[in-house]
C-alpha cells in the first residue's frame, strides 16, 4: 500500500518459547487513530517498541514514514514520538523543564524549544502547572505532561502505549479530545487498549491482536458486523452454565462464550430471532431456565468475544467504581 | 557532532538538577565519608600512628585523607549505576532511546554529571580533612593533580557502574553487588593502612590492586616520596594509576554502551 505511513509485514519477536509478535502484517494509512487492541501480553507494546526504534524484530519488515526500522532508525526517531506506559518525566523538573529538555534533544535551538513547549503546554491545558514541579501534579496531568514531551518534536506519528492506563474517567475523556485534536491538526496516532471503549470512542480502525497475530483489522463498525447480525446473550443459573454451553454449542454454526466480566452467555445469532428461538428449544429440551435472554447488535465486547475466546478488560469507565 | 555535544549538555544539566532538587541522596553521599573519616581518624588513629611512614609526620590525618579520597573517588561512581536503573525502570531511557540524540548522550550526560558530583564531594571531603588536620607536603599542583586523578579514576569507575546498572534490572542487587565489592575492596588497599601489616597473601593482593594504586598515587603527590612504599617513585604510582584508569575506561566505555543499546525496560 502506497499510502500506508505505517507498513508491517510479517513481524516475528520470541522471548525465549514465547512469540510475542507470530507473523504480524498491517498497513496504517496517514492520518488517523489507529488503535491496536488486544488482551495483555497480545504482542501490542512488542509491536509499538518495534516501530519505535526500541527492539528489534527476529523477522520480517517495518517501515515508518517509509524508512526501515532497522536500516534507517535516525530517521524515524525524527519522525515520531512515544509516550509509554508509564509517565516518562523527571518528577523533579518543572513541567515546562520536562518539555523543553525533550524539545532540545528532538534538535531543536533553544529558543524554538521554549517557544514550541509553551504551545504544546497550551494546548494540553498545562499552561497554569507549566512551572510546577511535576512531582506536584495528578495522575491525569503526568500523562498529559509525558503527551506533551512526545508532542514537542512535532512528529508526524505518535506511539501511544496505553495512553489513559490508570487515569480517572475525567482525564481519560480529556485524552481522548486531544488526541482528536491531534489528527486534525495531520497526526497519525497509534495507540494500544485494553479498553473497548476507548477504542470504539477514538478509533478510526481497529486492529484485534492475540497471541503476535492479527485476528481482524477494520472499522468499529465492520468489526461488528463481521461478528454476524445480532448477538444472543443469556443468563442462566450458575450451576447450569457449563451444560448450557454444551447444549448450545452449534447453533448457527456458533458457538457460546462465557463473559466472566457481563456474567452472562453470548452467542451470535446469524439468523436473529430464528437463533433465539432454537436456542430456547434446546434449552427446554434439556430443562434449563434462562434468568434472562436477549437479542442487541453487537458491541465491541461482543467482537472481543467471538474474536479471542476471552472476556476483555473491565470497561474504561467502569473500572474506577470496581478499584 | 556538534548535536552531540549540545544533547550531552542537556542530559548532564538534568541530572546535576536532580542533585539540587533531589538532594537527600547528595547529602547522604556526603555524609558517608566524612563519617568514615571521623570514625577512622579517632577509634584507629592511635593504634595507627606507629605504623606510619615518616612522611605521615606521625599524624594519622595526613595518611587518611589521600586515602579516603580515592575510596570516594570509587564510591562516588556508585550513583551511576542507580541513576540509569532508576531512569531505566521509569520509562525515561525508552524516551530517549525513541528520539534522534545522539547515542552517546546519556551515557555521557550521567557520567560526566557524577563527575561534577564527586568533585563537589571530594572538594568537601578535603576541606573537612583540612579542617582536622591534614597538612600538605608538597605543593598546590600537586594537590591540583591528585584530585584531577582521585577524580579521573572515579570518572573511570563511573562507566563500569553504567555498565552495572544497565545489565541488572533490580536495584537492590545493584546495591548489593556496588557494597559487596567495593567495600572489601577499599579495606583490602592502602586507605586506611599501610599494607605491610597485613598478611603476606592478603599484602601481594592489595599491593597490586588499583586503589591502593590510586590512594599511593595521591599520597605520593600530597606527601611526597616518602609515604611510598620501599623503592617506588611518585611518577611511577601515578602513571600506573593512570593506566588503570584508561585501562577501566577502554574495557566499559564500549561495554556500557552496548548494554545501553540492549537495554528494555
Amino acid at each position: 500500500m502506497s499510502n500506508a505511513i505505517i507498513s508491517v509485514e510479517h513481524l516475528l519477536k520470541a522471548y525465549g518459547e514465547v512469540k510475542a509478535l507470530d507473523g504480524l502484517s498491517l498497513d496504517i494509512e496517514r492520518g488517523v487513530i489507529f488503535a491496536l487492541l488486544g488482551p495483555n501480553g497480545a504482542g501490542k507494546t512488542t509491536l509499538i517498541r518495534i516501530l519505535a526504534t526500541l527492539l528489534r524484530a527476529d523477522g520480517g519488515t517495518a517501515h515508518v514514514a517509509g524508512y526501515d526500522v532497522r536500516r534507517n532508525p535516525a530517521e524515524v526517531r525524527r519522525r515520531i514520538g512515544l509516550a509509554g506506559q508509564y509517565a516518562a518525566v523527571d518528577d523533579y523538573l518543572t513541567g515546562r523543564e520536562n518539555t523543553e529538555m525533550t524539545g532540545r534533544l528532538y534538535g531543536l535551538p533553544r529558543r524554538q524549544a521554549r517557544a514550541r513547549a509553551g504551545e504544546v503546554l497550551e494546548r494540553l491545558h498545562l499552561a497554569d502547572a507549566a512551572d510546577r514541579q511535576v512531582k506536584t501534579y495528578s495522575g491525569g496531568m503526568r500523562r498529559r505532561i509525558d503527551l506533551a514531551a512526545s508532542l514537542v518534536g512535532e512528529p508526524d506519528i505518535l506511539f501511544l502505549d496505553e495512553p489513559t492506563t490508570g487515569v480517572d474517567p475525567a482525564s481519560r475523556r480529556d485524552i481522548w479530545g486531544l488526541i482528536h485534536d491531534l489528527v486534525d491538526g495531520g497526526t497519525t496516532v497509534l495507540l494500544t487498549t485494553q479498553y473497548l471503549e476507548e477504542a470504539d470512542q477514538l478509533a478510526d480502525r481497529i486492529a484485534v491482536i492475540d497471541h503476535g497475530r492479527l485476528v481482524s483489522e477494520g472499522t468499529a463498525e465492520q468489526l461488528k458486523a463481521r461478528t454476524g447480525g445480532s448477538v444472543l446473550e443469556l443468563s442462566v443459573p450458575d450451576d447450569q452454565r457449563d451444560s448450557a454451553v454444551a447444549i448450545l454449542g452449534g447453533v448457527d454454526g456458533g458457538h457460546a462464550t462465557y463473559d466472566t466480566h457481563r456474567g452472562t452467555l453470548v452467542l451470535p445469532a446469524r439468523r436473529g430471532a430464528n437463533t433465539l428461538r432454537e436456542a430456547l428449544q434446546r434449552l427446554d429440551g434439556a430443562g434449563i431456565r434462562p434468568d434472562d435472554i436477549g437479542l442487541h447488535q453487537p458491541t465491541l465486547d461482543d467482537v472481543f468475544l467471538h474474536l479471542t475466546g476471552r472476556a476483555p478488560a473491565p470497561s474504561a469507565l467502569a473500572e474506577r467504581t470496581m478499584v | 557532532m556538534s548535536n552531540a555535544v549540545i544533547h550531552i549538555g542537556v542530559i548532564t544539566k538534568r541530572n546535576l538538577l536532580a542533585n539540587l532538587r533531589l538532594p537527600d541522596v547528595l547529602v547522604l553521599s556526603t555524609i558517608q565519608p566524612v563519617t568514615f573519616m571521623l570514625l577512622f581518624l579517632y577509634v584507629f588513629g592511635g593504634a595507627i600512628e606507629n605504623a606510619l611512614p615518616a612522611a605521615a609526620q606521625g599524624e594519622y590525618i595526613n595518611w587518611l585523607v589521600p586515602g579516603i579520597l580515592a575510596q570516594s573517588a570509587v564510591f562516588g561512581a556508585a550513583p551511576t549505576a542507580f541513576g540509569l536503573n532508576r531512569d531505566r525502570a521509569n520509562g525515561v531511557i525508552d524516551r530517549f532511546r525513541s528520539l534522534p540524540m545522539a547515542r552517546s548522550a546519556v551515557l555521557a550526560g550521567r557520567t560526566l554529571a557524577d563527575l561534577v558530583r564527586n568533585a563537589f564531594i571530594l572538594t568537601l571531603q578535603l576541606g573537612v580533612g583540612i579542617a582536622l588536620g591534614f597538612r600538605l607536603q608538597t605543593s598546590i599542583w600537586h594537590l591540583l593533580a591528585a584530585m584531577a586523578l582521585a577524580l579521573a579514576f572515579g570518572y573511570a569507575c563511573s562507566w563500569i557502574m553504567a555498565t552495572l546498572g544497565l545489565a541488572m534490572k533490580n536495584a537492590e542487587a545493584i546495591q548489593a553487588a556496588v557494597y559487596l565489592v567495593v567495600f572489601p575492596l577499599t579495606l583490602t588497599s592502602s586507605v586506611f593502612l599501610p599494607t605491610s601489616t597485613m598478611p603476606e597473601w592478603l599484602a601481594t593482593f592489595a599491593d597490586h590492586q588499583p586503589i591502593t594504586i590510586v590512594s599511593n598515587a595521591l599520597r605520593g603527590l600530597t606527601l611526597g616520596e616518602g609515604a611510598l612504599p620501599v623503592g617506588h617513585t611518585i611518577a611511577g604510582e601515578v602513571l600506573t594509576a593512570l593506566a588503570w584508569t584508561v585501562g577501566i575506561l577502554v574495557v566499559f566505555v564500549p561495554l556500557a554502551i552496548r548494554t545501553y543499546r540492549r537495554a528494555v525496560s
